[in-house]
């Protein structure tokens, strides 16, 4: 199945923080035959409210997504937890609401990144070359929430010159959790550094996760401890892994 | 824990175990041994996921008719000729079990593990009624001796190493004790030995009672719970109203599942059925028998938001998986009940103003609803908790305001590029070579230990919409 177009919601910590992400998942998709676009205006899915418990909040923001996506074909996102935050809360979160029937769709049509080219494109082989050692962190919401363990490994499996080596302990969680990471800044830390700790001994000089939130945390911690590891996001890697 | 240590924050509750070196020794080769020994279980075990549907199904068919099954149950054990009573808050189980003791002239009690009498704070009061309570579970043992409290649902003695048991006994037991788990339990055994021929009292939980035979369950790994149930004149069984099964062929499918998920083992090397008190002809068993049904809060959840926790089967694989607990053990949690179970279980019992800071000692990262035999949701109803505590106003003001602003912005896309813009600014002054590694609070909390990554020179959006090269 061939998607033609396809939209991008870069989410807020893809669009202030990670922006080559977006970059590079543009030049992914439209290397594949699909047209790209951005529709204006993009903030938050919710998630951070929604999680806190702010429901009302959230559905608020999350209204606001569902009219901007209203006309989209497919929607991509790079993070597995906003791709969880679409899929699965938001149905519940607008149910009894004009748009819940919207909401329901635009559910339907939003894919995470990887899921989205190896489960709806049938894309799996990019030759663009990433030398050394991979390994991969399995994001909590892309794992448990959408079940999705095998096409981000079977993508980096492919891709030439790499060598995806197993992380010890790659279903644990990060230690990020949106505020979590900072109401708990302790627990938080200790959680990550046990993370890093797998990863360093894999040898691996990259790191690979498909949520900017696990990205923000690690990396925040292999920069900290001026490790030679470079956390990155899987559509930098199929990019050209700059 | 006392209410002393409770009025210390949760964040410095969590950061004083992190600093205990033998703690976190301890839990981390526990967990990792439980976590271990789960998955293998289920690993050679095809049949167990739809097992475990089946328990949650049971479950919610059961609790759907609580009051019917409980009244089959109550029916069935006064025709074995037990007697049964309901409390509806913990004072009025302690209550009941201390009048017992006192009509029947105990002066000692053994007890099996129960969670439920950790709950409602028994041994305190039948301390205070002259009646001397000994827990019988070697891990129970050890933590009455050391005068603490459970600190994991199975393994009430997960946080203390070979090492501090050898000096524990060697303390209070007056004999020297070297730190070889065997020798240990050999000199606990003999202690307790004494202790179930003196015992008037025996004291259980109940991990099931089977509603259509009236028969209470018991799933021990040591043989105590026997001794418990058979040796001394009168036994009681505390437990929650959640914890009727309707049929033996419901508690089957529990069984099934139950020891896989809490140690690994196909089933405990003890299931215990118990069925009334000693009847005519019958060699062993206790002259009374007494099914002590508490509710402390079940019941109102029975059309709550807690709902799925009552499901719970306490085997504890919840806390062995979870990021937190791994970190924090049970104690900092401060209640009865630890791990993320326990937070839910917590806010049952105490309400949830008591989990205020709880409700957030969770990544949400779903860890918990895998290991879970009957898979509850347990972050969707900590997500609940927090929205409890938010509008009950619950949570601290500046929170507040910090979501209500940050709402604002994520609504109007004018003022989240504007924040954006200002966040650049900003951050002039602590972003160097493309990372920030100190800033002031609340964003300190993250920089104290990790770097952030700057507010980018253009944002994705910024870039989407100035360069023609990316938009076509």
């Amino acid at each position: 199945m061939t998607a033609r177009r396809a939209s991008l919601m870069v989410t807020c910590l893809g669009d202030l923080f990670f922006p080559e992400v977006g970059v590079s998942i543009v030049r992914l998709l439209r290397k594949l035959g699909v047209a790209v676009d951005v529709p204006a205006d993009q903030t938050c899915c919710g998630l951070p409210l929604f999680n806190s418990g702010y429901r009302g909040d959230a559905a608020a923001v999350a209204r606001r997504t569902v009219a901007l996506f209203k006309e989209s074909e497919y929607v991509v996102v790079p993070s597995g937890s906003c791709a969880w935050m679409v899929k699965h809360e938001y149905p519940g979160l607008m149910a009894d609401t004009a748009v819940g029937p919207e909401a329901r769709e635009l559910a339907a049509r939003t894919h995470e990144l990887s899921q989205f080219l190896v489960r709806v494109l049938g894309a799996t082989e990019f030759t663009a070359a990433v030398p050394g050692r991979v390994t991969y962190h399995d994001s909590c919401h892309l794992l448990r929430g959408l079940h999705e363990s095998e096409s981000p490994r079977m993508l980096l499996g492919k891709l030439r010159g790499a060598e995806l080596v197993p992380l010890p302990g790659a279903d644990e969680c990060c230690g990020f959790g949106g505020s979590f990471a900072v109401r708990l800044p302790e627990v938080s830390s200790q959680i990550l550094a046990k993370k890093l700790a797998n990863v360093e001994s894999t040898g691996a000089g990259c790191l690979v996760a498909c949520d900017a939130g696990c990205l923000m945390q690690m990396n925040g911690g292999l920069k900290r401890a001026k490790s030679r590891v470079r956390a990155l996001h899987l559509a930098e890697l199929l990019d050209g892994g700059r | 824990m006392s209410d002393a240590e409770l009025t210390t924050p949760f964040r410095q509750r969590a950061g004083s175990a992190m600093k205990d070196e033998f703690l976190q020794e301890a839990l981390t080769i526990a967990t990792t041994k439980f976590i271990g020994l789960r998955r293998e279980a289920f690993a050679g075990f095809p049949e167990g996921e739809a097992l475990r549907d089946r328990a949650r199904a049971i479950k919610e068919a059961t609790l759907q008719h609580l009051d019917r099954h409980l009244e089959t149950l109550i029916a069935n054990v006064e025709r074995l000729g037990g007697h049964v009573h309901f409390a509806t808050t913990p004072a009025e189980a302690r209550s009941i079990v201390v009048d017992i003791a006192r009509r029947t002239g105990a002066r000692m009690a053994v007890k099996a593990k129960s969670m439920a009498t950790e709950e409602i704070h028994l041994n305190e009061a039948l301390e205070a009624a002259g009646v001397t309570p000994v827990e019988t579970d070697l891990g129970e043992y050890i933590i009455q001796l050391a005068h603490e409290r459970p600190s994991h649902i199975i393994a009430p003695a997960i946080h203390k190493t070979k090492g501090q048991v050898a000096e524990l006994f060697t303390r209070e037991l007056k004999r020297p004790a070297e730190p070889d788990p065997e020798a240990l339990t050999r000199i606990a055994r003999a202690e307790l030995r004494e202790k179930f021929l003196q015992a008037d009292l025996g004291i259980t939980g109940a991990n099931f009672a089977v509603a259509d035979t009236g028969t209470v369950v018991l799933v021990t790994n040591e043989g105590n719970g026997r001794m418990v149930t058979s040796l001394p004149r009168v036994h009681v069984a505390v437990m929650g109203v959640e914890k009727v099964v309707p049929s033996f062929t419901d508690l089957m499918v529990f069984l099934a599942i139950l020891a896989k998920s809490a140690t690994g083992q196909k089933l405990s090397v003890y299931t215990s059925l118990v069925q009334g008190p000693r009847r005519a002809g019958e060699l062993e068993g206790p002259e009374e028998f007494h099914l002590v049904l508490l509710d402390g809060g079940r019941i109102a959840q029975i059309g709550g938001p807690l709902r799925e926790a009552l499901s719970c089967l306490r085997c504890g694989a919840c806390l062995n998986v979870c990021p937190v607990y791994r970190q924090i053990g049970g104690h900092a949690y401060g209640y009865t009940y630890p791990g993320p179970i326990g937070i839910l279980l917590t806010a049952m019992l105490e309400g949830a103003p008591a989990v205020r800071d709880l409700a957030h000692a969770s990544s949400l990262c779903g860890a918990c609803v895998d290991a879970c035999p009957v898979r509850i949701d347990i972050p969707r109803m900590l997500i609940e908790l927090r929205r409890e505590v938010d509008d009950e106003k619950l949570a601290p003001w500046t929170e507040r305001v910090a979501f209500a602003l940050l709402t604002k912005l994520l609504q109007n896309p004018r003022l989240y590029r504007f924040a954006a813009k200002a966040g650049r600014v900003l951050q002039r002054p602590f972003a160097r070579d493309g990372r920030i590694s100190r800033l002031p609070l609340p964003f300190g909390e993250w920089t104290r230990t990790r770097d952030l990554p700057p507010v980018a020179s253009r944002t994705f959006q910024e870039r989407w919409a100035s360069d023609k090269d990316l938009r076509a």
